[in-house]
């Protein structure tokens, strides 16, 4: 009797002890994730009050009035240097830029992977070695040799040789992605399909492209962000009228003068950051998913 | 008839280390084929050679009479069935089975037809809209013998397709590919490193050890008379008794002396021993030694031993001894009056004896 009750007693202390441990992960989480939705906050407040209320009204607190005349200014009117047109032209040269380089190199990087991974040659790893240095090599370190090379092709100053730029850029990780995946899958199936009569991009396309799903939310995400935030190739190697968006906001936010227009500031800068988001919130439970993929079993 | 394939002085290097040496090999239509040898062989990657996955180092390569050597694997008329089953994962069964087909532009009407037959033939029709993933062992190993029907090859390349499946699965597969083999009457390649496979599969045996055919045979053949004393280790079960024995010679025939445990050397005689050096190691399997008074005729001798160690295994009782310094095992049936630690008299048929010399291992009668 003595023995069940400290038994109980015991036990009841345990999962006390455990839901108290749950609650201040739970606070300290919550606590993380404010501290994260904060500026977040700040600026989409920020972006729909009028100029008269952020000099008046303190930074946190929620608009009197919502007003998106910062919105429409942002995209559409805002001054970029002598230009007046707001962010919409660069936003369209963003997606004219980061749709094709994206799509390049994932397909690059795919079939790069492949070939590394399951079509060995003498070589393949060391040149799989080189293309992994890439990675590493630092943006600034390249810009002069680039700025030659684009101008020696012609496409200097253009939205195909940004598209270049980025394309040649991210094979490096495309590969790695892709190469870390393909190894996990047996060699045999290359071997069965070769029996079959499959050739090399026969059996690229109809058996391992089908098993890519995951890796290629991966590198779309990575490369998609890589290439839409970037802003020093895009500053470096475009003129008027090719600029990305980056550049552009930077024009917006560095180029008034006067009264600084914190609103439009504000709303620019989500405008801006808006794509990647998107694509986070619709692919990103794929991209824990491709990360963590193992072997195809079958 | 003429060979259906023939390898002749095959070889096989990963830089300079060689894989297979000096390979020749020549088999009739309807014949199966089994390579057979401990893991590192060089088994596997001969079966590649012969479908093309590896390219060869030197020698030459026939399949149906044409020199296949330098052929890409799709056009060696040859069919292939995986250890791991290589299904493809993204594709269901039947698309699994009709891939090789569609790639080779066959026509839908025959892709269906020729889909059918197989499908009805190894009784997979249920499965043909699921994915491999879907399928446990014994299906995806059906998926795959599918895989190779359907081609209906002149040469069909087997690498180890069973060893994945538990051991009851594994019998059964077993007799379905014999039976397969019967009812199709074609030729196979088949490698496996379980030699009871081996035995019941084949038609022919080839015994591998480090990239060297050490014997070619019928089954009988290779567990009646091996070449050496690898080949006698490694196929049967339990193992050949090898037992290092004395040869006198005396005239009229010889006399075979084999030291035991304790007392005297045993003495046998043996005709067949005339000639051989006076050191031999003696090769005679478990089955060939019984309990006096079961086996009787020419060539039986008896000899009395202690018996070391008795273990029931159901239809028979393995009785073990030590002769020649070494252990043996007695094949005995299963009401036999052996107990550990008393003495039995033996009878042993020296009508299958082999025998090996110690040095180089070789057969030498």
């Amino acid at each position: 009797m003595m023995a069940d009750l400290s038994l109980n007693q015991s036990a009841s202390e345990a999962n006390f002890g455990k839901i108290a441990l749950r609650w201040l992960l739970y606070a300290l989480l919550g606590l993380f994730a404010l501290y994260y939705l904060l500026p977040l906050f700040v600026m989409v407040t920020t972006s729909l009050k009028s100029l008269e209320e952020i000099r008046t009204g303190s930074l946190v607190t929620l608009p009197r009035e919502v007003t998106f005349d910062a919105w429409k200014t942002a995209w559409s009117g805002a001054c970029t240097g002598i230009q007046c047109e707001g962010l919409r032209p660069y936003f369209w040269n963003s997606v004219l830029l980061a749709v094709p380089a994206v799509f390049l190199s994932t397909l690059i990087g795919a079939l790069n992977g492949y070939v590394v991974a399951q079509w060995k040659f003498k070589g393949a790893n060391l040149i799989f070695s080189l293309m992994l240095f890439g990675c590493f090599i630092p943006f600034q370190v390249v810009l002069l040799p680039m700025a030659r090379m684009l101008g020696l092709m012609g496409i200097a100053g253009t939205i195909p040789g940004l598209i270049f730029v980025h394309v040649i850029y991210g094979i490096g990780f495309t590969t790695l992605f892709f190469r870390n995946y393909y190894v996990t899958i047996p060699s045999e199936l290359v071997k069965a399909a070769k029996v079959d009569g499959a050739n090399f991009f026969r059996i690229f396309w109809s058996i391992f492209l089908p098993l890519s799903l995951p890796i290629i939310v991966v590198t779309v995400i990575w490369q998609f962000t890589q290439i839409w935030n970037d802003f020093l190739f895009g500053v470096s190697f475009s003129q008027a009228g090719t600029q990305p968006i980056t550049v552009a906001l930077n024009n917006i936010v560095n180029s008034t003068t006067g009264v600084k227009e914190y609103n439009v500031d504000m709303a620019a800068a989500i405008i801006a950051a808006l794509p990647t988001l998107f694509v986070y919130v619709v692919a990103g439970k794929y991209f824990i998913r491709g990360l963590t993929a193992g072997s195809v079993k079958g | 008839m003429a060979p259906i394939l023939e390898i002749q002085t095959l070889f096989k290097n990963y830089g300079s280390t060689e894989i297979l040496k000096d390979i020749n090999i020549a088999i009739e239509p309807g014949d199966f084929l089994v390579l057979v040898g401990p893991s590192g062989c060089g088994k596997s990657t001969l079966l590649n050679c012969i479908a093309g996955l590896e390219p060869i180092t030197g020698g030459s390569l026939h399949i149906g009479g044409k020199d296949m050597t330098h052929v890409s694997p799709k056009d060696r008329d040859i069919a292939m069935v995986f250890q791991s089953y290589a299904l493809y994962p993204t594709m269901s069964v039947a698309k699994n089975i009709t891939f090789g087909m569609k790639v080779r532009g066959v026509d839908a009407a025959t892709q269906d037809r020729k889909l059918a037959e197989v499908a009805n033939q190894l009784q997979i029709e249920p499965l043909l809209q699921r994915r491999p993933g879907q399928l446990s062992g014994g299906q995806r190993q059906r998926v795959a013998m599918g895989r190779a029907l359907v081609r209906d090859p002149k040469l069909f390349l087997f690498d180890e397709p069973l060893s994945n499946l538990d051991a009851k699965l594994r019998v059964e597969m077993r007799s379905e590919i014999k039976k397969l083999h019967q009812t199709l009457g074609a030729t196979m390649v088949y490698v496996t490193h379980d030699q009871i496979e081996a035995m019941t599969l084949a038609t022919k045996i080839v015994v591998m050890k480090g990239g060297v055919i050490q014997q070619i045979g019928t089954p009988a053949e290779i567990y009646n008379t091996p070449a050496n004393l690898f080949v006698a280790d490694f196929m049967g079960s339990p193992a050949m008794n090898l037992i290092p024995a004395k040869v006198m010679q005396n005239g009229g025939g010889a006399r075979i002396e084999i030291s035991r445990g304790q007392g005297g050397p045993i003495v046998l005689h043996d005709p067949k021993a005339e000639g051989l050096p006076e050191d031999v190691i003696l090769g005679l399997r478990p089955e060939d030694i019984a309990e006096a008074g079961f086996r009787a005729g020419e060539g039986v001798q008896e000899a009395e031993c202690l018996v070391d160690m008795v273990e029931p295994a159901g239809a028979d009782t393995y009785v073990v001894s030590e002769l020649g310094g070494k252990q043996i095992t007695a094949r005995m049936h299963a009401e036999t009056s052996a107990s550990a630690g008393s003495s039995l008299t033996f009878a042993f048929d020296l009508n299958k004896v082999s025998y090996f010399a110690p040095e180089t291992g070789d057969r030498l009668n």
